[in-house]
């Protein structure tokens, strides 16, 4: 019986012993030698591999923080000014100040506002929707609402609203990584400024066509008519291929632009209610002419 | 005119679906439905009927509460398991084992991985394996079947299988003539109709060779399977009956003793588990063709042919990988003009 | 009977017109002419707002190596060009034309004689072919000459000739080679001088007993031309298939049919040859099978091309109240349309106008690894995999399994019992493996 105990107990610990010593031989010939400081810099990475900084991953972007030492060309999107500032420090550089984005969908065409023309019936896929053809409401360059956005994000912070059939951004999930900006086969998703309070103000269209055709599609389309770009006292909004564009760098969110539009194609997003004119130029309205 | 509809090519479609595919089995299963009922009785029509009902039941509660997916228990996949569960137990078997062996055949070895399509293994034969390795004493005391009607003996009489008689025999050091002779050996004609003992579906070669030819006709299965599972056993089941006819048994008759038949056609032909390219097929049938014998022959088990398809359910990954269909233009190297 | 060895599906043939004799379109008020009709870079618009055009004139000329001329299919006056809904359902420039009588350019000659003669040299006849925009009619619309101009170092010695219209419901090419045989074998003709070829096969699957019949009775007067019977199978249509179904040999992934010394043509293009070289007819009009089972007259009609489709619909009989669907060219590998207003194009062979109850794709479930969509693949691939690595966005993986192989057939789509939309993963997957592709080429 003691004998027994005895040469378990030996055994066991001649083999534990015995590949320790194999085990740290092993190790010492395969060791890779590390700049300790890519650990630190990925761990303060959110570890996400999104690729929003256009590298492979979060490691793949310690290392190239490391390798460089120069955190002006890199960014991690996904990181609050708070971390960025922590990497740097663990770098011993400066970060740069960066203002915070979010992923903003640049179409109104909901079911209302862009009636169906023709029945979609292939895969649910936005790319191969757009290959197909125009599209349900005959828009060639609105939302599909098949999702590739939804797919894309590793946040979770899009969806498609059931009534409309477009993708919402919350607020409060979106990183900035723009995924869904490469996912989005119409380019409808843009990365803009986060705006103070979540204000924000941009033309909710990005149809090229002409002013005609366009409305015909949609009753909320930009019509290239250039009302806005005349009221916006900042020089903010330029008009290209009959489509306006709010540069939200030197937009100041002075709001006159917004009431002047007059198919509704410029949102604003959480904006006191107007006191003196509440009488919104209302995407509902114009449905009900068309 | 209505509204127009924009959708891919192709917009026409072929006949087939997996619903029609599915109840094609069913039908295909009849036949031999008929011959367990004609030799086992009621007692058959029972364990099919608990069979499905139990199937049917795991299935449609496990993609209502657990998966929450749309109903899928009429596409027929869950009445084929059942179906093929029945046919893989003994006519006596107790009503809570055969509901047992639903539920793992449903709900682990299909269900678990998300449903028709996704499971690596035939899930009626994950069901009888559990069933077999867990109660090995009721899984393998086969009542001795009797024409329906016929008088006299009772359904409390059970005896062994036809291989079962074998394997037994062969390693108390008896030859197989001497066996094959004996009184109570059921011989090939009784193997072909089906009056022997065994599992309910496996009993009459005829009836699931008339399936399995309805199969054929409706191309549901092809060929590729069987014909290389059934040439591969009966090659190497005929050299080793050739090199000692005393202790190996000859290749007919392991063609139609055991679930030889029902195994080849029925469940070595699951589309779900079995590799996909005509290349593949043939791989994988010669595989359960080999180590069907390989274990009948050596393994513990007289019968080896669930064993066999399971172990090579599990090698499909690799096959699929492995043997890729001819793609055009590659095997002949023009080199002309 | 010759045919294809890998893959394949037999589809319901529905040939509905194919006792419809071609019946000449009259001319509408209006044509809409897209400037690009076929493969290859967009042609450049010659012609202004205003402009006084006669049929047969050039309107836009292709400059590039692949690109066609186009034609004015009409006489009249330009009144726009603007961007039409073409039948991709995008707008595209076209150029508007409204129709004042039908004066043709003098140069064509429009008699209906026969001109048997072959006097053009080889490279003449090229340039002529170039000249009068004649493309591959079968449906891709590949320029025609191109096609002649065999590469250095390689050495055409087949020319193939597609009359197989495996595609179900069309019957345009059966008609043509019924009705306008004669023409189609002198062009046949040209295209083997233009080629320096000595032999040249038609290639018609016998559901069309009656052209088989009567192509062989009139090919003894034509040296080297020979008819070949093949089984009914669908894609024979498609080139690689064709070539391996007549000639047994089988075009190398990512080449074309001349590595293996073949030159595949539609017969309506051998038709528009003869038209170009010996008539000095541009290509203006074309046979469009006009088709579908509640359609009241399924006929073939001579249409010009940029005449809207609903025009096509009107003359025969008008489009049924159950319409669902209307799609331009076949059931197998048609577009379905998103307007009525879309024009005939160069590449335009049929239209088909399904009923509501058929329009609408089954309902998709979980794939059951059947491999039915492996077995009929004509190009050996596997669309299951194929599919499902381009639905998760893996397209180098999909590009080493060939997905540039698929020829688009849907094949795949049609036979799997699980109704998975496998063509639309397959043409995404492509379309991004072409992408990636090129974007190597330019690091």
């Amino acid at each position: 019986m003691d004998n027994t105990l005895l040469f378990a107990v030996i055994s066991l610990s001649a083999i534990g012993v015995i590949s320790a010593i194999i085990l740290y031989f092993v190790a010492q010939k395969f060791r890779v030698i590390e700049d300790p400081r890519i650990d630190i810099v990925a761990e303060l990475l959110p570890g996400a591999n999104c690729g929003g900084c256009g590298l492979a991953g979060c490691r793949a972007f310690a290392e190239e923080v490391v390798r460089t030492e120069d955190l002006s060309k890199l960014n991690c999107p996904v990181s609050s000014s708070e971390a960025m500032k922590q990497i740097a420090a663990a770098m011993g550089l400066e970060a740069a100040e960066k203002d915070p984005l979010i992923a903003v969908v640049r179409c109104n065409g909901s079911r209302a506002n862009a009636p169906q023309k023709v029945i979609y019936d292939s895969a649910g896929s936005c790319a191969f929707a757009h290959s197909l053809s125009s599209g349900e409401s005959g828009c060639p360059n609105g939302c599909l609402g098949y999702g590739d956005c939804v797919v894309s994000c590793k946040f979770d912070a899009i969806y498609i609203d059931a009534v409309t059939g477009l993708p919402v951004v919350s607020d409060e999930h979106c990183v900035a990584c723009g995924a869904c900006v490469t996912a989005c086969p119409r380019s409808i998703i843009e990365l803009r400024s986060k705006g103070k309070k979540d204000r924000r103000i941009y033309v909710s269209c990005v149809n090229t066509e002409k002013g005609g055709p366009a409305k015909k599609n949609c009753s909320v389309a930009c019509i290239g008519c250039g009302k806005c770009v005349k009221e916006c006292p900042y020089e903010a909004i330029t008009l290209v291929n009959n489509l306006a564009y709010i540069d939200y760098n030197k937009c100041r969110l002075c709001r006159k632009c917004e009431p002047v539009c007059p198919t509704g194609a410029i949102l604003e997003t959480n904006f006191p209610p107007r006191k003196e004119k509440p009488a919104e130029p209302a995407s509902v309205a114009d449905t009900a002419e068309a | 005119m209505s509204i127009l509809t924009v959708s891919g090519s192709p917009h026409v479609h072929g006949h087939q679906n997996v619903k029609s595919i599915m109840y094609g089995v069913v039908v295909a299963m009849i036949p031999a439905i008929f011959v367990s009922v004609y030799f086992f009785g009621l007692d058959a029509a029972r364990v099919i009927f608990i069979s499905v009902a139990a199937c049917l039941f795991f299935e449609w509660i496990i993609q209502k509460y657990l998966l929450k997916g749309p109903l899928t228990i009429n596409d027929g996949s869950a009445l084929v398991t059942g179906v093929l569960l029945a046919f893989n137990v003994p006519s006596n078997l107790p009503a809570w084992m055969i509901v047992a062996g639903a539920l793992v055949s449903i709900g682990i070895a299909k269900m678990s991985f998300g449903g028709l399509g996704k499971n690596p293994f035939n899930p009626a034969l994950i069901g009888r394996v559990f069933l077999l390795i867990s109660f090995p004493v009721q899984m393998t005391s086969w009542p001795v079947p009797k024409a329906l009607f016929a008088p006299g003996v009772t359904d409390a009489i059970t005896g062994p299988t036809t291989l079962g008689i074998l394997k037994e025999g062969i390693s108390a050091g008896k030859t197989v003539q001497e066996l094959m002779g004996s009184a109570g050996f059921p011989g090939y004609m009784n193997d072909l109709v089906g009056a022997q003992g065994g599992s309910l579906g496996e009993i009459s070669a005829i009836a699931l060779l008339l399936g399995a030819a309805y199969m054929f006709f409706r191309r549901i299965i092809t060929w590729h399977i069987p014909a290389a599972y059934i040439g591969s056993a009966f090659v190497f089941s005929g050299i080793l009956w050739l090199v000692n006819p005393a202790i190996y048994i000859d290749p007919v008759m392991h063609m139609l003793a055991g679930g030889m038949i029902l195994g080849v056609f029925y469940m070595a032909t699951d589309m779900v588990s079995s590799p996909m390219s005509p290349r593949g097929q043939l791989v994988f049938g010669v595989g359960a063709g080999l180590l069907t014998i390989l274990i009948r022959v050596w393994g513990a088990y007289p019968e080896g042919v669930s064993f066999a398809i399971l172990i090579m359910n599990a090698f499909t990954p690799l096959i699929n990988k492995a043997f890729k269909p001819r793609r055009f233009g590659e095997a002949l190297p023009v080199k002309k003009g | 009977m010759k045919t294809f060895k890998l893959g394949g599906v037999h589809p319901e043939e529905n040939k509905l017109s194919a006792g419809a004799a071609i019946e000449i379109l009259p001319l509408p008020e209006k044509v809409f002419i897209p400037v690009s009709q076929s493969l290859g870079a967009p042609s450049k618009l010659i012609v202004e707002k205003g402009a006084v055009v006669k049929t047969g004139q050039l309107i836009a000329k292709g400059e590039a190596f692949i690109s066609a001329n186009v034609h004015s299919s009409v006489s009249g006056k330009v009144s726009r060009i603007e961007e039409v809904t073409d039948t991709s359902g995008y707008r595209r420039t076209a150029v508007v034309i409204d129709v004042e009588g039908d004066e043709w350019d003098e140069q064509i000659d429009c008699s209906k004689e026969v001109k048997a003669e072959i006097t053009h040299s080889r490279e003449e006849i090229v340039r002529k072919i170039s000249e009068m925009g004649v493309v591959g009619l079968g449906g891709a619309t590949f320029p025609s000459h191109v096609k002649l101009m065999v590469p250095e170092g390689k050495k055409a010695e087949n020319l193939l000739i597609n009359g197989v219209e495996c595609e179900p419901y069309l019957t345009s090419d059966h008609r043509l080679m019924l009705e306008r045989s004669r023409e189609m074998l002198i062009g046949i003709q040209i295209l083997m001088k233009g080629l320096d070829v000595k032999k040249a096969y038609i290639g018609i699957e016998k559901n069309k007993p009656d052209a088989i019949d009567h192509l062989e009775k009139l090919v003894a007067e034509y040296p080297g031309i020979e008819v070949v019977p093949l089984k009914v199978k669908y894609p024979q249509g498609g080139e690689k298939q064709l070539i391996k179904a007549i000639t047994g040999r089988e075009v190398p992934s990512g080449k074309l049919p001349i590595e293996v010394g073949c030159v595949v043509n539609n017969v309506g293009t051998a038709l528009a040859v003869y038209e170009a070289v010996q008539k000095n007819k541009p290509l203006v009009e074309r046979v469009v099978t006009v088709t579908g089972k509640s359609l009241e007259k399924p006929s073939n009609l001579l249409v010009r091309i940029g005449t809207p489709v609903s025009k096509l619909i009107e003359f025969a009989g008008g489009l049924p109240a159950d319409t669902g669907k209307v799609i331009n060219g076949g059931p197998m590998m048609g577009k379905a349309l998103t307007s009525l207003e879309v024009p005939v194009v160069k590449g335009t062979s049929g239209l088909l106008i399904m009923p509501e109850k058929e329009s609408r794709r089954m309902p998709v479930v979980n794939c059951i690894r059947c491999a039915r969509c492996i077995s009929v693949c004509p190009m050996g691939l596997e669309p299951v995999l194929l599919a499902q690595l381009s639905e998760n966005q893996m397209f180098e993986t999909a590009e080493k399994e060939r997905i540039l192989d698929c020829i688009e057939c849907g094949s795949c789509h049609f036979t799997c019992p699980a109704g998975r939309p496998l063509l639309d993963y397959l043409r995404l997957g492509k379309n991004k493996v072409g992408i990636i592709i090129r974007n190597r080429g330019k690091k």
